[in-house]
């Protein structure tokens, strides 16, 4: 029955590993390609090379000027402080009607997580209001507000209101029932449950609906502002862009779009990623 | 000496007088799912005085679990009540703690410290600087002194289960109920904690109640076994296992433990209760 192994037991004693190290660094070009930022410096070059060279093969600054001339129109508008002033009137209001859409929000979606009649009114309110432009409500806004930064606040409190609010609902019902449990187990209950448990643990959604927020946020005003951006008086971003249209300065109209674009990337960059940097990546919540 | 109870009666072993700490009695839960409402345990009752580690078995879907977290005030009775020292539970609160079997119980924004002092600050308990001390002291007790800083998702299972014992103990709750704690790690580190919580009550005395599902745990974790039936749950039979720890797997009395209680709760089938239950459908396919 029992048959004669073929093989020898063995044991071997193990002495403390110190020929070999544990730990190696990465080459040096692989640890630079680690960093994001720089990948994205790199697509960027890439663009503006390309957008140099069309332009130079197309020869026609009117219809698209060259990126160098682009860059000569930002400065001239920088250093005449004339882009920054149209600047800091469109992110004054943007602010104000970015914070009281989160708010608002987190109103709407706390009542969502704690009452089947506030679930149904959130469920109803967003899918009726979502798919409606923002834009769309900005004569009506005139009409009840009229010319003025209220309209403005309005619109731009609707195009971030549904967007945040369906997402940070989404995370809010992601969160695992056990965290939930573990969190009413030590007797919280209601906005304290919300606070210390649901807001932390669905954070992912909450800052991907804060990113989509801040970018139909952004939108929203540049187009309200091409619509009617000089009535109060003193106009934004928007306006300066429609204005220098309709004088030809395409350069400047360039700049001015490539300062929307530039907030949007700064305000990616290092707003957006260094809070998730600071919270959802370092709790391995997101890689 | 250990005849099994009748059915349905509650633990008269104990010859101690003082009250019990637990008193579940006649116990019927049901749960609800979209459709119908279910029975998970039916008149279940038994009694955990101090420092007792109670542990419920049964097979798979037995509502053990269900028992368990409505003794953590999870869920409401549809019959009979729990005391904890005299009075009836109500809802959740910080003098039971669980300990869940998923790894998602620690909040991933806290560190292992911080998730240790979480329920001692929310609840109330303790100030920051007493909490901050008694949570590096449970952690010592474990022996993640050394992790008190890292992310939960930085540590392996078995160290994870570690803190959310550690945050249990460090709150002093009345009672520890821990719902398949090990369930979800490999052999070896389930065999390590197993060790390590027993040296731990040798310790701190606390009482616990202890859900599983493994016939060899049971016996090694507890002192006294309340056995449940299949599907719903109603009391099979106390066990008790008091002599038994680590030491004792493989030995004939403690493998003849093991088959008795695989003999009371898998082995029903041929009880005469049930033969009579026989219509004349299954004579006819016997036939």
């Amino acid at each position: 029955m029992t048959t004669t192994p073929v093989r020898q037991e063995y044991e071997v004693q193990l002495e403390p590993l110190r020929s070999v190290p544990l730990e190696r660094q990465l080459p040096l070009a692989q640890r630079l390609w680690q960093h994001g930022w720089l990948r994205k410096a790199v697509i960027l070059v890439v663009i503006a090379a390309l957008w140099e060279a069309a332009a130079r093969y197309q020869g026609n600054d009117l219809l698209l000027p060259s990126f160098l001339q682009t860059s000569a129109a930002l400065w001239d508008g920088l250093i005449s402080g004339e882009l920054p002033a149209k600047v800091g009137v469109s992110l004054v209001i943007l602010l104000k009607g970015y914070v009281l859409g989160i708010v608002l929000a987190f109103g709407l979606t706390s009542l969502a997580v704690s009452t089947q009649l506030g679930r149904d009114l959130l469920g109803t309110l967003t899918s009726m209001f979502n798919p409606l432009p923002a834009i769309a409500l900005l004569p009506l806004a005139l009409l009840w507000f009229g010319l003025g930064d209220n309209s403005l606040i309005f619109v731009l409190v609707h195009s971030v209101l549904w967007a945040l609010a369906l997402n940070t609902y989404a995370g809010f019902l992601g969160v695992s029932e056990t965290l939930r449990m573990a969190g009413r187990n030590y007797g919280l209950k209601g906005l304290r449950l919300v606070l210390h448990i649901l807001v932390p643990a669905a954070l992912p959604s909450i800052l991907s609906g804060l990113k989509i927020g801040w970018a139909f946020a952004w939108r929203t005003l540049i187009a309200a502002e091409l619509v009617f951006g000089a009535s109060s008086g003193k106009g934004g971003l928007g306006w300066y862009i429609f204005q220098n249209r309709n004088e030809l300065y395409t350069d400047k109209v360039f700049a001015g779009l490539a300062v929307v674009i530039l907030i949007g990337l700064l305000v990616e960059g290092l707003v957006f990623n260094t809070l998730e940097r600071l919270t959802v990546r370092r709790w391995g919540m997101q890689r | 000496m250990t005849a099994p109870l009748p059915g349905h009666a509650a633990s008269n072993l104990s010859r101690v007088a003082t009250p019990p700490l637990l008193k579940v009695d006649n116990l019927s839960l049901e749960y609800r799912t979209a459709q119908r409402v279910v029975r998970a345990t039916h008149q279940v009752s038994f009694e955990v005085d101090r420092a007792d580690r109670f542990v419920l078995l049964g097979p798979s879907g037995c509502g053990k679990s269900t028992l368990l977290k409505a003794v953590a005030g999870f869920i409401n009775p549809q019959e009979g009540q729990i005391l904890l020292q005299g009075k009836p539970v109500k809802g959740p609160g910080p003098d039971r703690i669980v300990v869940f079997q998923e790894f998602d119980q620690l909040p991933p924004w806290k560190t292992v410290k911080q998730n240790v002092m979480f329920p001692l600050l929310v609840s109330g308990q303790l100030k920051r600087a007493e909490a901050e001390e008694r949570a590096l002291h449970y952690l010592d007790k474990v022996g993640l002194a050394a992790f008190a800083d890292a992310y939960p998702h930085t540590l392996s299972g078995g160290m994870k289960a570690r803190v959310a014992i550690a945050r249990a103990l460090a709150t002093q709750p009345k009672i520890l109920l821990m719902d398949e704690p090990f369930a979800a790690l490999d052999a070896l580190t389930r065999r390590k904690m197993q060790e390590e919580l027993l040296l731990l009550w040798e310790e701190v005395r606390f009482t616990l109640l202890f859900v599983t599902h493994s016939i060899e745990e049971a016996l090694v974790v507890g002192n006294r076994i309340l056995l449940l039936s299949p599907h719903p749950g109603r009391v099979r039979a106390e066990v008790h296992s008091h002599q038994y720890d680590l030491g004792s797997l493989g030995a004939a009395d403690f493998q003849a433990s093991a088959r008795r209680i695989h003999r009371l709760l898998f082995d029903e089938a041929q009880t005469p209760e049930q033969a009579d239950e026989l219509g004349f459908n299954d004579i006819r396919i016997a036939y």
